[in-house]
């Protein structure tokens, strides 16, 4: 590790009405690396991901106490600004959620919003980003064409460049191969696998076997508590919590 | 953070901000718009609503501001949306389970049935009203209750079907399924499970009918008369609260307008009565329903 | 017995599913039927595009009317539009969970109320707030019986029509399209309209175009404050005549006098036609947006 944590979540507790999501979770998440955080579904992963980028506010009836520390600065304070915060952090969903415009505009949409106007650098950015996520090749003859032309896989690559085109400093994915054949998930994996030298990663995903191939540091979340955390190679090796050395050797689901 | 970032994040909330309120104020007025119609039918009818309003039928000089009441219209109404209500609701509800027992998901019969009730739901009732006129003289009837009855129907028809139909399609089909593994026949299906489980969704449908047909005036403009008598048979006249209303309103006396608008908060408290049952019922539909 | 009961229930079924295919188009013969007379003698252009109305003359030119129709549908969408499309923007993407819930019966309530109820608050309160107050303002003399008076009327009995179907079109845009949006740095506002609203921009065109086609049939709300003045208007402050207003006013009478009988009944064919061919465009509309949000 380098000693750098871009993103430190303090005693974050995340209430859905009455019920108790997230339970009192702390975690630096290293730079530089891919951090995997693993564990059953519905035990609060995808909570967890989404408090990092306050997307959690729009839901109802959420309250959330504790702190999330981006680069020094409390992103639940009252004076953040969310649109900076997010600006921080490119989103990667399930399913990839194209926008209802054309390649070209997908990509150019962010930086757009964000005051970029001159068409040459909006050219260069979008041919840029879709170069780092591996589309540029596929899709340079026809990024007028409408977004949902392209198949899953090469929308999730998509969604990636589009993400990316913001310039964020982190890279934020919910289980980002859930809906894609091997191949295509293959490809996200080795992207992301690039990505860490310029980015850091959060990934969610409940396949024990990804996180074993992308993970420098593991979190173990379980019924919305943090169980176990450290470097991936680490916990792998040697859990020291059952609950954790249970889920790894699949007795737990 | 440099300067024309925070310049350019600033417009970007103003131009949030200014949307919000805008879309805000719209919602606001749409809601203004409703108490605005509530507010003013109610406080002009004071001056006029009676209780001898409620139980006495026109006497005679009625439309020139003497003595008499509105009854003939309020039974007459009662009447005739009751009476077109539970016709409407024996042609609806086989149709409804028609489509929704006997049709699969992707039937096209179903889907063409659908199409032909939505357009049907969209015919102005006027037209109703020239259609059911149409009718009445090929089958050699007079306007009448009966005739009133006959077009309202119509009119309640596809909207009372297609609310069956939304609450049918709810119904899960495991459940349906279930049933017909039991060795239940389709028939049985269709009235042990779908009907008891739709029951209260049904209801509200057959009061959301009730309500368009108490209110309409313009289809039963030519077919159900006018009369300052309650209506004893199915062949006599009938008067509608819309209708006096409208004739009410029309008369160039002042205490006879202040009655139309009287006339119009008894009609509007109808409705209001009709749609709270309504939303009671479907607050249990969903209560008790199996998801 | 009971597979008996069972086959003869399928086959009355059957003639029921039947019924509503087979009352479209008895309504139409019907009404085609029954406007023969007239269309025999006269030329359907004529009947169209001509202004002259003199009954007792014999001359049925219908311009007016449809005329009339037009004016006041369009004033009622001008207005409704843009309002009832906020206020959907507002309660599905800004609006919280209580407001959103608490506006439901508010908008059911407004299409539930009758339209003679409509016409008399028009009577009371629109058509004095447009003789006294905008007919100054835009320095024109009426008596505020006038299609402004009936636009804005019907507008605000178009509002839940459209709102509720546009409500629908948002609720079917995906809520993550909406977090992609946002966690690319863009504001709820920019999410709505770069997204949401292209998302379901043909949605909304139906919303609409359904908005028209029931503005477009109202009787009892319009007639009651429109003046109903045989002529083609001129501005927004003229009294009109709408088609609807026409059948319903004259059908007392309608016997006397040879052909007028059919001249109505023509008037009712073209407004179900005119109807119909903007509901089916609507439907048809839906009926794909649907298919491609599944």
């Amino acid at each position: 590790m380098n000693g750098q944590t871009p993103i430190s979540i303090r005693n974050l507790s995340v209430f859905y009405g009455d019920l108790q999501v997230l339970k009192d979770v702390s975690l630096d998440i290293p730079a530089n690396r891919i951090t995997v955080i693993i564990g059953p579904s519905g035990c609060g992963k995808t909570t967890l991901l989404k408090s990092l980028n306050r997307l959690l506010d729009d839901t109802e009836g959420v309250r959330i106490r504790g702190q999330v520390v981006l680069d020094g600065e409390d992103i639940y304070a009252p004076r953040t600004e969310v649109t900076r915060i997010r600006k921080k952090m490119g989103l990667l969903s399930q399913r990839p959620q194209v926008l209802p415009m054309s390649i070209y505009e997908n990509v150019a949409y962010g930086p757009r919003i964000h005051g970029l106007r001159a068409r040459r650098d909006l050219d260069r950015r979008v041919e840029h980003y879709l170069q780092v996520a591996g589309l540029w090749d596929e899709v340079k003859d026809r990024l007028r064409e409408p977004a949902s032309v392209l198949s899953v896989g090469q929308q999730q690559r998509l969604c990636l460049a589009r993400g990316l085109a913001v310039e964020p400093e982190i890279i934020l994915g919910d289980e980002p191969t859930s809906a894609l054949d091997p191949q295509s998930s293959q490809n996200v994996e080795r992207r992301l696998a690039e990505l860490k030298r310029d980015y850091t990663v959060v990934v969610v995903t409940h396949i024990l076997r990804q996180a074993r191939r992308v993970a420098d540091y593991l979190a173990f979340l379980y019924l919305g508590e943090l169980v176990e955390h450290g470097p991936a190679a680490d916990v792998f090796a040697a859990p020291r919590d059952p609950r954790t050395r249970a889920y790894l050797t699949g007795e737990i689901s | 953070m440099n300067g024309p970032a925070d310049l350019r994040l600033g417009r970007r909330k103003r131009a949030d901000l200014f949307f919000r309120v805008l879309a805000a104020a719209s919602a606001a007025l749409v809601l203004l718009s409703l108490l605005l119609i509530l507010g003013t039918i109610l406080w002009k009818s004071i001056p006029a609503l009676s209780f001898s309003m409620l139980t006495k039928t026109p006497q005679g000089g009625f439309y020139l501001g003497k003595e008499g009441g509105i009854l003939n219209a309020i039974a007459g109404s009662l009447y005739l949306a009751v009476g077109a209500t539970a016709l409407a609701f024996l042609l609806s509800l086989p149709l409804a389970l028609y489509l929704n027992l006997y049709k699969g998901k992707g039937s096209k019969t179903a889907a063409w049935t659908r199409f032909f009730l939505d357009v049907l739901w969209g015919v102005p009732s006027i037209v109703y009203g020239a259609f059911g006129f149409i009718i009445m003289l090929a089958l050699g009837l007079r306007a009448s209750l009966l005739a009133g009855i006959l077009t309202v129907a119509l009119l309640e028809f596809p909207i009372l079907c297609r609310a069956i139909d939304e609450v049918m399609r709810l119904v899960p089909r495991e459940l349906k399924e279930a049933s017909d593994s039991l060795g239940a026949t389709r028939f049985e299906t269709a009235f042990k499970v779908f009907v008891r489980q739709t029951a209260p969704g049904i209801l509200t449908g057959v009061l959301l009918a009730f309500g368009r047909g108490i209110g309409d005036a313009a289809s039963v403009l030519f077919t159900a008369g006018f009369t300052d008598r309650v209506p004893t048979s199915l062949a006599d006249p009938a008067a509608t609260l819309p209708l006096a209303i409208f004739f009410q309103l029309g008369t160039p006396f002042p205490e006879v307008q202040q009655r139309a608008y009287a006339s119009a908060a008894v009609l509007t408290l109808i409705i209001l009565l009709i749609s709270l049952a309504g939303r009671a019922m479907s607050r249990k539909a969903t209560r008790h329903v199996v998801k | 017995m009971r597979l008996l009961k069972d086959a003869l229930a399928r086959r009355a079924m059957g003639l029921v599913a039947a019924l509503p295919a087979l009352l479209v188009l008895l309504i139409v013969a019907g009404l085609f039927l029954k406007s023969k007379a007239i269309l025999a003698v006269e030329p359907l252009s004529k009947l169209l595009f001509s202004s002259a109305w003199h009954p007792l003359k014999g001359e049925f030119g219908l311009l007016p009317f449809i005329t009339g129709t037009v004016w006041v549908t369009v004033t009622a969408l001008v207005l409704a539009v843009p309002v009832s499309i906020l206020a959907a923007i507002y309660l599905s993407e800004y609006a919280p969970r209580w407001v959103r819930e608490g506006a439901k019966p508010v908008v059911d309530l407004l299409a539930g109320l009758p339209s003679v109820v409509y016409g008399v608050w028009g009577v009371i309160l629109v058509v004095p707030f447009v003789g006294n107050v905008l007919a100054p303002l835009a320095g024109v003399h009426s008596s505020g019986y006038s299609i402004l008076a009936g636009g804005i009327v019907l507008a605000i009995m178009t509002f839940p029509t459209i709102i509720h179907v546009t409500l629908e079109v948002f609720a079917s845009v995906p809520q993550a399209l909406r977090d992609a949006s946002l966690s690319l740095g863009a504001t709820r506002w920019e999410t709505t309209r770069h997204v949401v609203l292209r998302k379901g921009a043909q949605g909304i065109l139906a919303a609409s175009v359904l908005g028209f086609s029931r503005a477009f049939g109202e009787t009892m709300a319009v007639l009651m404050v429109v003046g109903n003045v045989p002529a083609v208007p001129r501005s927004l402050f003229d009294a009109g005549y709408p088609l609807p207003a026409l059948i319903a006013n004259n059908y007392g009478e309608m016997m006397s006098v040879p052909s007028y009988d059919a001249a109505l009944m023509t008037a009712a064919l073209v407004l179900t036609l005119i109807v119909l061919f903007f509901n089916v465009l609507a439907r048809r509309i839906l009926v794909r947006v649907e298919r491609r949000v599944r």
